[in-house]
C-alpha cells in the first residue's frame, strides 16, 4: 500500500492511498464537523458540514468521500467554510421544526451542539415549519419526523450493520422522509428487528425510546465500539 | 354626545396582556366594566400529535412563572394515563417543588407587583409606583421580597436543576433522587426566609387599616370558593379532592375527584376576551361564580397544617371573619401561605427517608385518558388528556386557575370602577385601583390563555352608544 504525503491546515501529514481526507486528518488531531457520518459506517456526503477547500479546486469538496492524494493542499477551517456550516446548521434548523426545549435529545444532540459551536443563537432564514407526523406504533421506539436532518444514519446501520434495511428515504428535497417498509408504520414492519441500533445512532432525538422524558435521550454507545471496529470495512 | 368610554391598555404589573373598558351612560356614571385578556396561544392545539412523555415539559412552556404547577399537573394526568402508583418520595419531592414555586410567585406578586401599591399608596407617583421606589421607602420589605422569591427559586434549581423550566418532573414521578447536599443547602437557607416572611405578615397586619377603602371596594362580595383539601381538611397543594364552599361556609361539593370535574365546571366563552370563563355548573351561568387562589384557598380548608401558619391563619378569621369574600384580602391570605409553604418544606425535607433513590415508576401506555391538578399559585389548575394506544396525545383541555376567576375579576372591576370612576375626567389613582383589584388575583394571563410577550392593561372609557371616548395606556 503506498502511502500518500499532504497538507492539512499547513500541517504534513501522511495516510495510505484510498483514506479520506476526514479519518487522515482526524488522525492527526484536525477537528472537522460532520453530522450524517459515523465511524464504521460507509459516507454518503449528505450533510455537506466537513466540506473543506482543495488548493486547485474551484469547487468545495466533502472531506468524508474525498480519498487523499498525494502532494495535496487541504484547508480545513476558513471564514468561507465557516460561514457555510453555521448555514448548513442554520438550514437544518429551519427545515423542519426543532424544538430543544421539550425534546428528548436535549442537551444530548449533535445538531444543538454543532449550534453552540457555530454560534446559531438566531434564524435569519424563515422557518419552513412543515407538518410533520410522529410514528410511535413500534411497542418501544418512535420516530419524530420533526427533528430528522435526514443524515440516512438510521438507514445504514440497519442495512450495514443489522442486515435488515428496513429504513430508507422517500421523496425528494424538503418532502423526502425517512420510512419503514416501504412506508408502513414501523409497528407493522416485518423487517424490523427491534435491535434499536437506528435509535442509538441517531444525532438528534428524531429517533427516540419510548418512555424517555425530555433531555432523557442517551446514546448508549456499547454498540459503538462495534462500529468502530469495522472502520475501514465500509468502504 | 362625547365619547363615554375610558380604555386602560395595557394593564401593568401583571403576568401577561390585558385591558380594561370602563362603560359610562348618558349622566357619566359606570354602567359597565370588563376585564378583556387580549392575547391567544393555543398550548391545547400545539400539543396535539406530541408524545405523552413530553408534555411536562412542553406544557411547562405555558409559563415562566408557574411552570412547576404545570408540570405537576400534566405529570399527574400522565400518571393516570401510565396507570402508575408514584413513589411516596416522588410524591413528596413534587410536592415541595410546587411549594417552592407558590412561595417564589407569591413573593413576586405581592412584593413586585402589589407592595408599591400598599407602600407607597395608590394615589403616589407612577413613576416611583414600583419596586424601585419600594426600595427607596422600605429597603427592608424590598430585600424580604427579593429574598424570598430567591429561596423559592433555589429550591427549584436545587431539585431540578434550574430555576424556570425544570424537566425534572416526569410521567411516573421525578427524574432523579434529591441529595443529602442539596438538602441541607435548602434547610440552612429555611430560617432566613421563614424570618423574612413573617416580618412581612407583620408589616402587613400593622397596616391593613389604612387599606379599610380598598378593602370594601376591591371585589367584596359573596361568591363560592375552590380549592384542593385533604381527606384530614388540610390545606392540599399537589394532591387532595376538589371542594367548593359558598360565601357562607355552606359546602356545596367535596371529596370531588378531579377527575369528575366537567360534571362541576361549565366554561363559556364570552365575545370580549380570549379567556374563557368557568362557573359552578349546578347554579349554572353566571350566578356559579366562584374564586380560586389564596382566597379561597384558605376558605375551604379547614386548617392548613403547619402550627405557626394556622395560628396566622386564625388571627386572619378573627380580623376579617371564616369566609371573607373581599378580593382585596388576596395579598393577607397569599402571606399566610408563603409562611404555610416554608414550614411545609421544612417538614418534608427533615424527614430522612427524603433521601429514597425510588422516585419514578415506569410504564407503557394503559389508559387513553387522564387528568391531573395541582393548586397553582393563583388557584386550581386542571389538566385533562386524552391519548391514542401508542402514547400520541389526541385531546388537550386545560383549566387555568386565572379562568376560574374570570367572572369574578370581571364583577370586581365593575365594582371597583362603579366606586371609584365618576365621568370621563379620571384620575390617575383610580386607573391605578383598578388595575390594582386585578392585581389581587395575580392572574397569569399567558397561562389562561394557553401569548407570547411582556406584560402590560389598557383601560377604555365608552359611552351610551359604545363610542370610545377616553383611552388610557402605558
Amino acid at each position: 500500500m503506498s502511502v500518500l504525503t499532504l497538507v492539512i491546515e499547513g500541517q504534513d501529514v501522511a495516510g495510505p492511498a484510498g483514506r479520506t481526507i476526514l479519518q487522515v486528518a482526524r488522525e492527526n488531531g484536525v477537528a472537522i464537523p460532520t453530522l450524517c457520518h459515523l465511524e464504521g459506517l460507509s459516507d454518503v456526503g449528505a450533510c455537506r458540514l466537513c466540506m473543506v477547500e482543495v488548493e486547485g479546486q474551484r469547487k468545495l469538496l466533502p472531506a468524508c468521500v474525498t480519498t487523499i492524494e498525494e502532494g495535496m493542499q487541504v484547508t480545513v477551517n476558513s471564514d468561507r467554510l465557516t460561514a457555510y456550516r453555521r448555514r448548513i446548521v442554520e438550514l437544518l434548523f429551519t427545515e423542519r421544526n426543532h424544538v430543544c426545549s421539550v425534546c428528548v435529545a436535549d442537551r444530548n444532540c449533535e445538531l444543538q451542539d454543532l449550534s453552540v459551536e457555530f454560534g446559531v443563537t438566531h434564524f435569519d432564514l424563515p422557518q419552513l415549519h412543515p407538518k410533520a407526523t410522529v410514528d410511535a406504533t413500534h411497542e418501544r421506539f418512535g420516530i419524530d419526523h420533526n427533528r430528522c436532518i435526514l443524515c440516512t444514519r438510521c438507514v445504514r446501520v440497519c442495512d450495514e450493520v443489522e442486515g435488515a434495511h428496513t429504513w430508507d428515504v422517500m421523496g425528494r428535497g424538503t418532502e423526502a422522509r425517512i420510512i419503514t417498509d416501504l412506508g408502513t408504520p414501523w409497528g407493522q414492519s416485518a423487517t424490523c428487528t427491534s435491535c434499536g441500533k437506528c435509535v442509538q445512532v441517531c444525532p438528534t432525538g428524531a429517533l427516540f425510546e419510548k418512555g424517555r422524558s425530555v433531555g432523557e435521550a442517551r446514546r448508549r454507545r456499547p454498540y459503538l465500539p462495534y462500529l468502530v471496529a469495522r472502520e475501514g470495512r465500509a468502504r | 354626545m362625547a365619547d363615554n368610554t375610558i380604555v386602560i391598555e395595557p394593564v401593568t404589573r401583571i403576568e401577561g396582556h390585558a385591558k380594561i373598558t370602563i362603560q359610562l351612560d348618558e349622566a357619566g356614571k359606570v354602567a359597565d366594566a370588563h376585564f378583556h385578556v387580549t392575547q391567544f396561544r393555543g398550548f391545547e392545539r400545539i400539543s396535539q400529535g406530541r408524545m405523552l412523555h413530553e408534555m411536562p415539559s412542553l406544557m411547562a412552556r405555558i409559563c415562566g412563572i408557574c411552570p412547576v404547577s404545570h408540570m405537576v399537573a400534566s405529570a399527574k394526568a400522565c400518571d393516570e394515563i401510565l396507570g402508575v402508583t408514584v413513589p411516596p418520595v416522588g410524591v413528596l419531592l413534587r410536592r415541595v417543588l410546587n411549594l417552592a414555586q407558590i412561595v417564589q410567585s407569591h413573593s413576586l406578586s405581592f412584593f413586585y407587583l402589589s407592595s408599591p401599591d400598599l407602600l407607597l399608596g395608590f394615589e403616589s407617583d407612577p413613576a416611583l409606583r414600583n419596586l424601585v421606589g419600594v426600595a427607596q421607602q422600605a429597603p427592608e420589605l424590598a430585600r424580604d421580597g427579593v429574598a424570598l422569591r430567591r429561596f423559592g427559586q433555589r429550591i427549584i434549581e436545587r431539585l431540578g436543576g434550574k430555576r424556570v423550566h425544570p424537566a425534572w418532573v416526569v410521567p411516573g414521578g421525578v427524574s432523579r433522587p434529591l441529595d443529602a447536599e442539596q438538602r441541607a443547602s435548602i434547610l440552612e437557607e429555611i430560617p432566613d426566609a421563614r424570618a423574612r416572611a413573617h416580618r412581612t405578615l407583620e408589616w402587613f397586619k400593622a397596616n391593613v387599616a389604612t387599606w379599610a377603602d380598598e378593602a370594601a371596594h376591591l371585589g367584596e362580595f359573596p361568591s363560592l370558593h375552590m380549592g384542593l383539601v385533604h381527606e384530614s381538611g388540610n390545606a392540599a397543594y399537589s394532591d387532595g379532592l376538589l371542594r367548593v364552599v359558598d360565601g357562607n361556609g355552606w359546602v356545596l361539593a367535596d371529596g370531588v375527584d378531579p377527575r369528575n370535574y366537567w360534571d362541576y365546571l361549565g366554561e363559556t366563552v364570552e365575545p370580549w376576551s380570549y379567556l374563557k370563563s368557568t362557573y359552578f355548573k349546578p347554579l349554572g351561568y353566571p350566578a356559579g361564580i366562584y374564586r380560586v387562589g389564596p382566597l379561597a384557598r384558605l376558605n375551604v380548608v379547614e386548617r392548613l397544617g403547619t402550627p405557626a401558619a394556622d395560628a396566622e391563619l386564625a388571627e386572619y378569621r378573627e380580623r376579617l371573619g371564616r369566609y371573607p369574600s373581599s378580593s382585596f384580602h388576596y395579598h393577607y391570605a397569599r402571606l399566610i401561605e408563603i409562611v404555610h409553604c416554608i414550614d411545609m418544606i421544612d417538614e418534608i425535607l427533615s424527614d430522612p427517608d427524603i433521601l429514597n433513590p425510588h422516585v419514578r415508576a415506569r410504564a407503557q401506555v394503559n389508559r387513553n385518558e387522564g387528568v391531573g391538578v395541582s393548586e397553582a399559585p393563583r388557584g386550581v389548575l386542571i389538566h385533562h388528556y386524552r391519548v391514542d394506544d401508542d402514547g400520541v396525545v389526541r385531546w388537550v383541555n386545560l383549566v387555568i386557575a386565572t379562568g376560574h376567576n374570570n367572572l369574578a375579576m370581571n364583577r370586581s372591576v365593575l365594582q371597583t370602577a362603579r366606586h371609584y370612576v365618576h365621568g370621563a375626567e379620571v384620575k390617575e389613582g383610580m386607573l391605578n385601583r383598578v388595575e390594582a383589584v386585578i392585581r389581587c388575583y395575580d392572574p397569569c394571563l399567558s397561562c389562561s390563555t394557553h401569548a407570547v410577550g411582556q406584560m402590560p392593561l389598557t383601560v377604555d372609557i365608552r359611552d351610551a352608544e359604545g363610542a370610545l371616548i377616553r383611552q388610557v395606556s402605558r
